[in-house]
């Protein structure tokens, strides 16, 4: 198993915004986590990257056997735990290559190996630029700088690629992505996908899990994950809306 | 004892000395400019200006002043290790107040370009030199200044002529060099004549522990069409304290970027002025400070717009560790009639402690009606959002605030147009950021 929580709350500013949360990802799995507007999608992903925002207030999460809990952002990072951000920041001043290069040896000391050389990093880089289409001017800007919305979700996807996550959480990626851009950045997380990594997909449409097919979907409502199932149930979402869950809970 | 007394003692005991070392255009404003110094005195701190700065305080110690001219012991072309290394600059030396002319650069600047000793430059081309020296930088309402004028023995020179463009660029590198507490007065003087292009590098270093003082009083005339780049970089001691004045007159189509970067410094005051005199000239104004402990960087600044069509763009950042201080005043004044003018200033600060302090005016005076001009002033935190976000990619938080702080700063180093020098800056903030400079590499280098 990769992912493990039990009974998780969490609250931001005092207020509880996750009430129990329960959830069990494998290996090789997509997991898609749908639900209505402020009912704890992006809190959830938060919580799993260790967001300082957001406090934990009761429950575990146990991540390769680890209490991911107890780690940092950075060292979640470096287990494997990647969140392509819903809103990615600006970064004036901060090249993305010195940035990934960066981020890219901090994985790399935290294995022991030594920081990758000159030329492996540029063909890195030009090699997992192919994977989202993303122009390589992109790479000389500073990070986000700029960017407009489809673009900062490739570099989301890139920033995946070159990181080789072993779960990686995409939320609300689809958000502002023109119909071309979505099945670029749907065909990335594809290309990535390996038998050995999980991702899990938030999302609040239908639309990208057209494009990257989830084993399971969860609805997440009012913090709690109230149905599971499979792809059929995306669809039965797109259909009736949630308004039909919502009377069921 | 008022701070002052010690300064017109020492004046009216040894003021036959100080003119027997010195030379004619160097002795003319002497008198006068004793005369203002002992109206004016210091600055006080209830000046508004100088708010932030006890000027009084700064000059009551004692220090010594090296007014018999005792020679310069070591060569510093032998002993100085640049922190600015490969930049093949023609390297001149002030080692205290004195310039160092025991030996020279090896390189060969363009026929009749001076770049030298004051002192030499006012005897061997006195027509030239009394018609600039003195003549940006007046006495008769800076007590600082008037010192300087008073105390001034020797200095450094450009004088470019007329349509001779200098590609090395010239390095000047001021030493502090004492084992016992020392006060240095320093002159530098550009003068650039039309369609004439230079850039000169200064660079600051202290390389003992004692407690060293200077004032720096810098005069640039930029003739029509000419191009000039002033690039300052401080890194001095704690223990050091500098009150610099830059006064810039633009005649026009000129163009002038004064760039003025502290790294390491105790307590640095640093003047600019800059007259824009000539229609569409243009003048870049920017600099930068890391600031930690208790170190100061207090930054005034006066540009006037006399006439149309000129530009002028101002850049200063601040960041503040520890208890450290900083102040930046902007004065901007387009006066009457300079329309079409366009003028941009920005001071932001980062505060890194609860504990570090920043002052900022911004203060623009415009009396045309036609004019483009604005100003920024922000003071906060590194962006906590930015820093989650790098930290979600495996890097370390205090790695994160590191390149966060490097980017904050970034955009002033890039208005380097030294493209070695700016990749070497970039270098050294990082090196300052992380701890490393703590003191000057060039120290390191020569003991």
């Amino acid at each position: 198993m990769v992912l493990e929580i039990k009974n998780l709350h969490a609250n931001i500013n005092g207020k509880e915004i996750l009430k129990g949360i329960n959830l069990s990802i494998n290996k090789g799995e997509i997991h898609a986590i749908m639900g209505p507007n402020g009912s704890g999608k992006s809190t959830l992903s938060s919580v799993l990257v260790g967001n300082p925002a957001f406090e934990v207030t009761e429950g575990e999460v146990i991540y390769e056997g680890k209490d991911l809990l107890e780690l940092s952002p950075e060292d979640r990072s470096r287990e494997g735990i990647f969140l392509s951000f819903q809103y990615p920041v600006e970064i004036p001043g901060v090249s993305m290559v010195n940035f990934m290069r960066a981020a890219v040896n901090e994985h790399r000391k935290y294995k022991n190996l030594e920081p990758i050389s000159a030329t492996d990093f540029l063909k890195l880089m030009r090699e997992k630029r192919d994977i989202v289409e993303m122009d390589s001017k992109l790479a000389g800007r500073s990070v986000n700088e700029g960017f407009s919305g489809g673009e900062k979700k490739r570099n989301e996807i890139f920033q995946m690629a070159m990181l080789e996550p072993k779960l990686a959480i995409l939320d609300e990626t689809d958000s502002g992505l023109d119909i071309d851009a979505l099945r670029v950045v749907a065909n990335g997380v594809n290309t990535l996908r390996t038998p050995e990594n999980a991702t899990i997909v938030i999302t609040h449409y239908q639309r990208l899990l057209d494009y990257i097919k989830p084993d399971v979907v969860h609805v997440l409502y009012n913090g709690r994950i109230v149905k599971t199932g499979g792809p059929e149930l995306s669809l039965e979402l797109e259909e009736k809306g949630y308004d039909w869950l919502k009377e069921e809970v | 004892m008022k701070a002052e007394q010690q300064y017109i003692d020492l004046f009216t005991q040894y003021e036959d000395l100080i003119r027997s070392h010195s030379s004619g255009i160097l002795n003319r404003p002497r008198t006068e400019a004793f005369n203002d110094f002992e109206r004016l005195g210091f600055p006080s701190v209830e000046h508004e200006d100088y708010k932030y700065t006890d000027v009084a305080q700064a000059f009551a110690p004692d220090y010594g002043i090296n007014l018999k001219r005792i020679d310069i012991p070591v060569n510093p072309y032998d002993v100085f290790c640049c922190d600015v290394p490969n930049l093949s600059t023609a390297l001149y030396f002030i080692v205290n107040d004195s310039f160092y002319d025991k030996a020279e650069p090896h390189v060969k600047l363009p026929e009749g370009v001076y770049a030298g000793g004051l002192k030499a430059f006012t005897e061997a081309y006195p027509e030239v030199a009394g018609r600039y020296y003195g003549k940006a930088a007046a006495c008769s309402h800076d007590g600082i200044i008037a010192l300087n004028t008073m105390l001034i023995q020797d200095g450094f020179v450009i004088y470019v002529p007329e349509g001779v463009v200098v590609e090395r660029p010239i390095q000047l590198v001021n030493i502090f060099r004492s084992d016992v507490d020392t006060m240095a007065n320093r002159r530098i003087l550009v003068i650039m004549g039309a369609r004439s292009q230079a850039k000169l590098l200064v660079c600051d270093h202290s390389m003992d522990d004692v407690k060293f003082l200077s004032t720096q009083v810098v005069e640039i005339f930029a003739g029509q069409e000419s191009r000039f780049d002033f690039y300052d970089l401080e890194e001095s001691s704690e223990s050091t304290t500098r009150f610099a004045s830059f006064h810039v007159k633009q005649e026009a189509s000129s163009n002038v970027l004064v760039n003025g970067i502290t790294l390491n410094n105790g307590l640095t005051r640093n003047n600019y002025y800059i007259e824009l005199n000539g229609e569409y000239a243009e003048s870049t104004l920017c600099g930068m400070s890391i600031l930690d402990m208790e170190q100061q960087v207090d930054t005034y600044s006066h540009i006037i717009h006399a006439v149309p069509n000129c530009t002028s763009n101002e850049l200063f950042k601040n960041v503040l560790n520890d208890r450290s201080v900083g102040a930046f005043s902007g004065r901007i004044l387009v006066k009457e009639g300079a329309q079409k003018t366009t003028a941009y200033q920005t001071n932001r600060n980062l505060l890194a402690t609860r504990e570090a302090r920043m002052y900022s005016k911004p203060q623009l005076e415009i009396y045309a009606d036609d004019v483009k001009c604005s100003h920024g002033m922000t003071t906060g935190q590194l962006d906590e959002d930015a820093l989650f976000y790098l930290q979600s990619r495996g890097i370390p938080k205090e790695e994160a605030r590191m390149m966060l702080s490097v980017a904050f700063t970034a955009d002033v180093v890039d208005n380097v147009r030294l493209e070695r020098l700016k990749e070497r800056l970039h270098n050294l903030v990082e090196k300052r950021f992380r701890g490393e400079l703590a003191q000057c590499a060039g120290c390191r280098g020569c003991k």
